[in-house]
């Protein structure tokens, strides 16, 4: 390809962009699926494997989970160490500090403007990789990231063999966490159903 | 007016409505004792702030609980500089070129500042846009709403990366120099905090705009459209949904529809001209136009496509509206038609009956705002309100009509229709489909017709009129 061929592409390109912009003030939607047709940019570098391992998501699935495994009894420990001070001695919440993780199953379904639900990781959260997912990456509050994989496994079977969800030496580990069923598990309608008023 | 602590999760929200409301109290007392300190009537029709206030309340240290920032007590605003105040300024040489060291400042008679909603931490924290001195339809980069998880996140822009990998042909790793080179866009967008509004569902509780509704910002944002970066990594088949991420101390993540990326999201460095705030994302955050503001990751650090949802907490135990059976919608993330009249609003005050123009803010997640109209009488009858141009879509809408107010009770209230057809409900008509499900119902998503009493004596209050 000669560099005038290039220029021309890149000019055609660009026209491209620019031609979507006529139907409102904004330019239209931006869907290079059909305004840019040119080959990569070839910017950036390719990421290696050791910069990406130290990223995670953890869907309901379970693909991805680390290594370790935790117990109610290990978790405990952790709990009392690293959580306590703000979630509460009974996991009930602290006021100005951490939420309430359990209580409040039956609370859901309720019309009173008067009286709150309690939603907590016993009564509302629909999966436990999410609570994993959201320990090891967010807590405890003030440093985050800092538990290691077993920690966090055993911090999650605390709780939620404290909300009666699993029992006490039950070990959560990337195998058994993702089996776990959740109290609130189909209270979620994805999809969005609005407007509510036509 | 502490509540009894109960330590449960929505408890822990009505003690914190209960803190605002303190809080917003405290911040209007102080406004009027440091205006009667001065003389002036202490409820201005327009918020008129001046930096003697600010002067009286570092000189008496009285100043509001918590409500103004810690920099109230130096002598400027925050956002200005002190400069002698000569008797008449065209008798003296003004301030020398230059000498702001090359980046501007207000003028130290604005006081205009953000709100913090009273949370416990001030890392996890919200603070609100003052909406009711407005003008126009840009929101200054300073005033701009925010909501942090976990602290205002400091990143050497050298030193950042996008990471955009899972089901793609080529993982990338970007430079904010990279994404600088790349085809970039401006968009004038809204942002909105799906939970903008939340302590008005069932009764009328804060007292002000800002309070009510400040929770949304305009801002010009300028970066590199989305399907762009899909086409470079080149997207597999299966693909539907993306995971991205935040580089603040709460690592946030949000599951969002492949199709986003391809119709308008875009990834944004800049902000009204200059490079994005600290506050609003600094390097690099997604802009997800007319979606709930917490999709609009900040501080994006990495993007996984993906087959699934990932089910994270920020779209499961929060971000979801949970209806009177119990059932919780997931997923919600258009921000519906809203509009709020700015002036007059909660806590001004009338200073008699005569010429005012009614003026406010409209908008719409789904597009352009096609009309807005204005009740003086609770909604009996309806009057159509002029927009100013440009109309953008996604965009704060500015609304003007003129008022004759005969010196009788009013209630002012507002409504836009969007380029969907779609006429902003009541209150009522939300709540009659979602249920109240506690006092703050299903939290998120209220986009109700707002209304303000105007007294007989001319003072405005938020009240609740269907």
């Amino acid at each position: 390809m000669s560099i005038n061929t290039r220029k021309l592409l890149v000019a055609a390109g660009v026209a491209a962009v620019a031609a979507g912009c006529a139907t409102n003030p904004q330019g239209t939607h931006l869907d290079m699926r059909t305004a840019y047709n040119g080959a990569p940019l070839n910017f950036g570098t390719t990421p290696t494997a050791a910069e990406l391992s130290k990223f995670f998501s953890y869907p309901p699935d379970g693909r991805g989970l680390p290594a370790g495994s935790g117990n109610w009894e290990q978790g405990k420990k952790v709990y009392e160490q690293k959580c306590q001070v703000c979630h509460g001695d009974k996991l009930q919440g602290v006021a100005g500090m951490g939420e309430a993780l359990n209580g409040g199953r039956g609370t859901l379904v309720n019309n009173d403007p008067k009286k709150p639900p309690m939603k907590t990781v016993e009564s509302y959260w629909p999966y436990a990789t999410s609570v994993f997912d959201f320990i090891k990456r967010a807590m405890p509050f003030n440093a985050p990231g800092s538990l290691t994989d077993s920690e966090v496994y055993a911090a999650t079977a605390y709780v939620l063999a404290q909300g009666n969800i699993i029992g006490k030496t039950e070990v959560l580990n990337a195998q058994t966490l993702p089996k776990v069923n959740m109290p609130n598990k189909d209270g979620f309608v994805p999809g969005d159903p609005r407007p509510d008023v036509k | 007016m502490k509540r009894q602590a109960r330590f449960e999760l929505d408890e822990k929200t009505l003690m914190l409505i209960d803190d605002m409301v303190d809080a917003e109290r405290n911040y209007l007392a102080e406004r009027a004792r440091q205006a009667e300190l001065e003389g002036h009537d202490p409820e201005p029709v327009r918020r008129i702030s001046s930096r003697r206030h600010f002067l009286a309340a570092a000189a008496t240290g009285l100043v509001g609980a918590g409500m103004l920032p810690k920099i109230v007590q130096a002598k400027a605003p925050p956002g200005a500089m002190e400069r002698p105040v000569p008797a008449d300024a065209a008798k003296v040489l003004g301030t020398p070129t230059g000498d702001d060291a090359g980046y501007g400042s207000r003028s130290q008679f604005e006081s205009e500042v953000r709100w913090r909603f009273p949370t416990p931490t001030k890392e996890s924290s919200w603070t609100m846009t003052p909406l009711d001195g407005s003008l126009g339809i840009i929101t200054p980069s300073g005033l701009h709403f925010e909501r942090h998880h976990g602290g205002i996140a400091t990143i050497d822009p050298h030193k950042h990366f996008l990471y955009v990998h899972g089901m793609v042909e080529r993982p990338r790793k970007y430079s904010m120099a990279d994404l600088k080179r790349m085809p970039s866009i401006s968009r004038t967008h809204m942002i909105e905090c799906s939970g903008n509004g939340l302590t008005e569902w069932t009764k009328p509780t804060l007292k002000t705009a800002q309070g009510t509704h400040g929770l949304t910002s305009t801002s010009e944002w300028t970066g590199v459209p989305m399907s762009l970066i899909m086409q470079d990594v080149g997207v597999k088949p299966g693909a539907k949904w993306v995971i991205v991420e935040g580089a603040d101390a709460a690592v946030m993540t949000r599951s969002l529809p492949l199709e986003k990326m391809y119709e308008d999201a875009f990834l944004a460095y800049g902000q009204n001209g200059e490079a994005i705030r600290p506050e609003q994302g600094y390097p690099l955050r997604m802009n997800t136009p007319g979606w709930e503001g917490n999709t609009s990751m900040k501080h994006i650090r990495r993007i996984e496509i993906t087959d699934v949802p990932y089910q994270t907490r920020e779209e499961t135990s929060k971000y979801s509206d949970l209806m009177a059976n119990g059932k919780a919608r997931q997923f919600t993330f258009v921000m519906e038609a809203k509009s709020v009249i700015t002036f007059p609003s909660g806590e001004m005050k009338l200073p008699g009956p005569g010429f005012y123009e009614v003026t406010g803010l409209a908008w719409s997640g789904r597009g352009k705002v096609t009309k807005v109209e204005v009740s003086a009488n609770g909604g009996q009858t309806w009057a159509e309100a002029q927009l100013q141009d440009p109309v953008l879509p996604i965009c704060h809408t500015r609304f003007r009509l003129p008022w004759y107010w005969d010196g009788k009770p009013a209630v002012l209230q507002s409504r836009s229709t969007d380029e969907t057809g779609y006429l902003q409900p009541t209150i009522k008509q939300l709540t009659d489909v979602r249920g109240t499900n506690g006092p703050i119902a299903s939290i998120y998503h209220l986009n109700g017709i707002q209304s303000w009493a105007v007294a007989a004596n001319g003072s405005v209050t938020n009240v609740h009129q269907y």
